[in-house]
């Protein structure tokens, strides 16, 4: 087992039993639910909705050059500057350089995952500048020190005393009690940072391959602020990200919303394809856009997970797995968590050291059920198992599986299984659950059945005998 | 009608009265049933672990099995599933792969093949019982089964059947995932077996046995007194 | 400009791309009913002026966006002093704009003008902000803005307060015609564009809905009938 797999076990059995943390994960879902359900009905068909949406990724993704090139020339006809980074370390040197090369001492940030991929605040912070997270959740986080617990809702584990707490601590701030409270000590201190800012960071939820724009998606308000107010303004997206018409926006926006948030449509979508421009008062003076690789090449070439890239980070797929809720989003050990992360973080971060991720699934298909662009994901967690294993079979697994073939190839050998379990029931039941038990892995918390008096296939011998 | 049989590994050592229900209720419809006793298991434990080749071995019995077989019919969503979904998957691009997409057209689901296939609905069963249904997750999304087990089960004199909170949530087993990550498995069947008690039934009914045993697996050691049933033993109640 | 690794990504990519991906999980033609596109799937817009006007206000409600129904520019120009009295500014933030002139001069507050070059501080305390728009979706609830429709990038979203002065014949049905509007008046689509819909909000605490996150806290529409 990988250093990763063993930190995962042993995060996700602490939290399999954090009964608190289990009922605080279900009731912040359940609104969520609710809502999502209710918008979705008033689509006019939300099926051929997702085809839709699976077809315009589709388009993008498997022509993803074209696009890229379309993209970047628009972008830049409008006095952008276009950076293409084949790995985070690239994107983070460049990045840190731009703010250098300014004279850059304050940055303010707005959400990006593909930020946090590259570990972006951290490598800005090595080399002397201040990052503030201006989203509220990823500001929660950053505060305590966290990563975020998931992709859209970074601090969905935390209950309003936890972040009181934080804040008293932190911030030096008077003792809030509600929601409403502990966000307005967030929002006048963020204001502060806005207006003080030499630079903004975003990232991307979809770029615009036609127009030549990105397109941010929000709720608060900070990526609008963080991104209009600065003199800088520095965009990451992951090359994935591109769309190849404005129009697909028309559909991809409100699905995003629905199956993210259960919204019709989040409060900002935003626009953005240039620094200021003549006639405009205000706005950055200077947009650098980077494009980011880092192993998404390596995913779009493989053509049967290919569709993982389609992935607009909804967080759908997180909010219906149930492992996710067991185990909470800081078990994954890694940025994008739930069942898109536990399809893609192999691919990007390695097969062998992080399959772990594709084998803790019960396959239950809730996430492909649920994803608005139509990805094939629990399959998809068959195909790691499959290459993780033909890549390096698991050592005593392998002689396991290959008796378990050479036994079932048998009928004549597996008459007598019924015969040998009946044998065994009774001892193994006396020592159910204790360490001499190798079925222990079930019994420490599960009752065997009792094997019947006959197998199928002794009640169809004697039927036969019978007649 | 000549149906032939497929009862899983596990149906056959642990729960051959979902197989007795199915033959019961198959042959009071007037059909003629076989079982070819050369099939053994699916190979979904080596398919779902990640060893391919091993469970295509293994899969080669069942086309074996079925090769002369008019119409298949499974009492187990998530081995119905393996033989309709995954063996086209399991062989392709290999020898053997027309036989396995044969296999696949014309297997079905016990519940499925009496809705769909023969349109049946009311077998006179009698139970009487407070029950609630539990959806296996590989008939519910990969077959596409979950009005067929209701319209089957509304016919059941005397049967009152509640819906549980979260019916399409896993209960957690998963096959080897069981084994493999006890302590999540774990987790996630305690709270299927709390959405079940809240309905206040005396029987959980499921198409698939598998997760019966990992139901009724907690609710034995939690010393909970509900007992539960597959589907076929419910109907074959005449 | 550093090296970039423009050519080396283009290189994988078409590396990549020489495999082709199965699409056996997209349905063949997705093209909505009677050959329209797509977004036709999305949630039914009417086609009357009306009902439109009805979808609309009803989104607002959802969203807690104040719609307040205006019959001409004078009757706007009053609800903007009623909200001012309602809301105590003291200062706000604006733009020329042909629907908003009267009314923003008649409230006889100082106004920090943000289509020409302005101090940030100042607009940061002003107590609200009023613009005007490109258009209003009925489908969404929202409001489309752009630099020249809305006094810039940050007005619409700095101020506590939004007030938007739109006119009935700027309400349109879904995004897909947003966009139309967009590519009609701008050319190539302007460099930026932001879709408001409702206040500002949060659910991070406990996924508990507060308003006035960062962006604005209340958001009016002074809708003026055309």
């Amino acid at each position: 087992m990988s250093t990763e797999s063993v930190q995962f076990h042993r995060d996700a059995d602490r939290l399999t039993h954090d009964l608190r943390h289990r009922a605080l994960i279900q009731k912040a879902l359940g609104g969520y639910y609710i809502k999502r359900d209710e918008q979705k009905k008033k689509y006019t068909d939300w099926q051929q909705a997702r085809a839709s949406a699976a077809a315009a990724k589709y388009e993008a993704v498997n022509h993803l050059d074209t696009y890229l090139i379309e993209l970047s020339d628009k972008l830049a006809a409008r006095g952008t500057k276009v950076f293409w980074a084949a790995d985070g370390a690239e994107a983070a040197d460049y990045i840190a350089s731009v703010a250098r090369g300014a004279g850059v001492k304050r940055i303010i940030k707005s959400k990006s995952m593909t930020g946090e991929e590259i570990h972006l605040p951290q490598a800005l912070e090595k080399a002397g500048l201040e990052v503030v997270e201006s989203d509220l959740g990823e500001f929660i986080v950053q505060l305590r020190g966290e990563p975020p617990y998931h992709i859209v809702f970074p601090s969905m584990h935390l209950t309003r005393g936890e972040i009181d707490a934080t804040f008293q601590k932190k911030l030096g701030s008077a003792h809030a009690d509600t929601p409403e409270e502990l966000t307005m000590i967030a929002r006048n201190v963020m204001r502060q940072k806005y207006c003080e800012a030499d630079m903004g960071i975003s990232g991307a939820n979809f770029a615009v391959a036609e127009t030549g724009h990105i397109s941010i998606t929000e709720n608060e308000g900070n990526a609008r602020l963080s991104t209009s107010l600065p003199d800088l303004l520095v965009t990451i997206v992951g090359i994935e990200k591109v769309v190849p018409k404005l129009d697909d926006l028309a559909v991809l926006l409100p699905m995003l919303a629905t199956a993210g948030a259960g919204q019709n449509m989040t409060c900002y979508n935003t626009l953005l394809g240039g620094p200021r421009q003549p006639g405009e008062t205000d706005g950055p003076r200077e947009f650098h856009v980077v494009l980011l690789d880092n192993r998404r090449t390596a995913l779009l070439a493989d053509p049967e997970q290919r569709d993982a890239l389609h992935c607009i980070r909804c967080g759908a797929c997180l909010n219906v797995c149930p492992i996710f809720k067991n185990i909470g989003g800081h078990s994954y050990g890694t940025t994008y968590q739930g069942p898109i992360g536990s399809v893609i973080t192999p691919h990007l971060r390695g097969l062998q050291s992080w399959k772990h991720l594709s084998f803790s699934s019960s396959l239950c298909g809730a996430c492909a059920e649920t994803c608005p662009v139509k990805i094939d994901l629990h399959h998809h967690l068959l195909q790691n198992r499959r290459n993780a294993i033909e890549q390096k079979p698991v050592w005593w697994e392998k002689p396991i599986f290959a008796g378990f073939a050479w036994f079932m190839r048998r009928p004549g050998l597996y008459r007598f299984a019924a015969p040998m379990l009946r044998l065994a029931a009774p001892v193994l039941h006396a020592i159910r659950g204790q360490d001499i038990d190798p079925l222990s892995l079930w019994t420490r918390t599960r009752d065997l059945p009792v094997p019947p008096s006959q197998s199928f296939k002794e009640y169809w011998r004697d039927r036969n005998a019978k007649r | 009608m000549k149906i032939t049989l497929f009862i899983p590994c596990f149906i056959d050592q642990y729960y051959p009265g979902a197989g007795i229900g199915m033959v019961r209720i198959l042959e009071k419809l007037g059909h003629t049933v076989e079982y070819p006793e050369s099939q053994t298991c699916c190979g979904q434990p080596a398919f779902n672990s990640g060893y391919w080749d091993e469970a295509r071995s293994v899969a080669e019995t069942m086309l074996d099995a079925f090769r002369d077989a008019e119409v298949v019919v499974g009492v187990s969503g998530s081995c119905g599933a393996m033989l309709k979904v995954f063996y086209p998957e399991l062989f392709h691009g290999r020898p053997r792969e027309a036989e396995a997409k044969a296999l696949a057209a014309k297997t079905h689901e016990f519940s499925s093949f009496l809705v769909n296939v023969l349109g049946v609905g009311d077998l006179g069963a009698r139970f009487p019982a407070k029950a609630t249904f539990h959806d296996g997750c590989h008939g519910l999304r990969e077959l596409g089964i979950k009005r067929e087990p209701r319209e089957l089960l509304k016919h059941v004199r005397g049967l009152e059947l509640v819906e549980m909170k979260e019916a399409e949530t896993c209960c957690g087993f998963g096959g080897t995932f069981s084994v493999k990550f006890p302590e999540i498995s774990t987790a996630m069947g305690e709270v299927k077996c709390a959405s079940i008690l809240e309905t206040g039934a005396e029987l959980v009914i499921s198409n698939d046995s598998s997760c019966l045993m990992q139901i009724q697996g907690l609710f034995d050691r939690q010393g909970q007194k509900i007992k539960s049933l597959h589907l076929a033993e419910v109907l074959a109640q005449f | 400009m550093p090296n970039d690794s423009r050519e080396l990504i283009l290189r994988r990519i078409r590396k990549a791309l020489a495999v082709t991906a199965p699409a056996r999980h997209l349905v063949g033609a997705v093209t909505g009913p009677s050959g329209h596109p797509p977004q036709d799937w999305l949630p039914p817009v009417p086609a009357s002026e009306a009902e439109r006007i009805a979808l609309f206000e009803k989104n607002s409600l959802d969203l807690k966006t104040e719609v307040r129904r205006c019959s001409d520019a004078a009757a706007a120009a009053s609800e903007l002093a009623a909200l001012a009295r309602e809301n105590n500014w003291k200062s706000i933030g604006s733009h020329r704009f042909a629907l908003g002139n009267e009314a923003v001069s008649a409230l006889g507050l100082p106004v920090v003008f943000t289509d020409q070059p302005y101090e940030t501080a100042s607009l940061e305390r002003c107590d609200a902000a009023v613009s005007g728009c490109d258009c209003l979706v009925a489908q969404t609830g929202g409001i489309m803005v752009t630099s020249a429709s809305a006094g810039g990038r940050v007005l619409s979203v700095l101020a506590p307060h939004h007030v938007v002065v739109a006119s009935t014949s700027q309400l349109l049905g879904d995004l897909a015609d947003a966009f139309a509007v967009l590519r009609k008046h701008h050319g190539s689509p302007p460099a930026f564009v932001s879709f408001i819909t409702g206040p500002s909000r949060t659910g991070d605490i406990e996924r508990i809905l507060v308003l006035g996150a960062h962006g604005p806290k209340k958001l009016t529409v002074l809708l003026v009938q055309a």
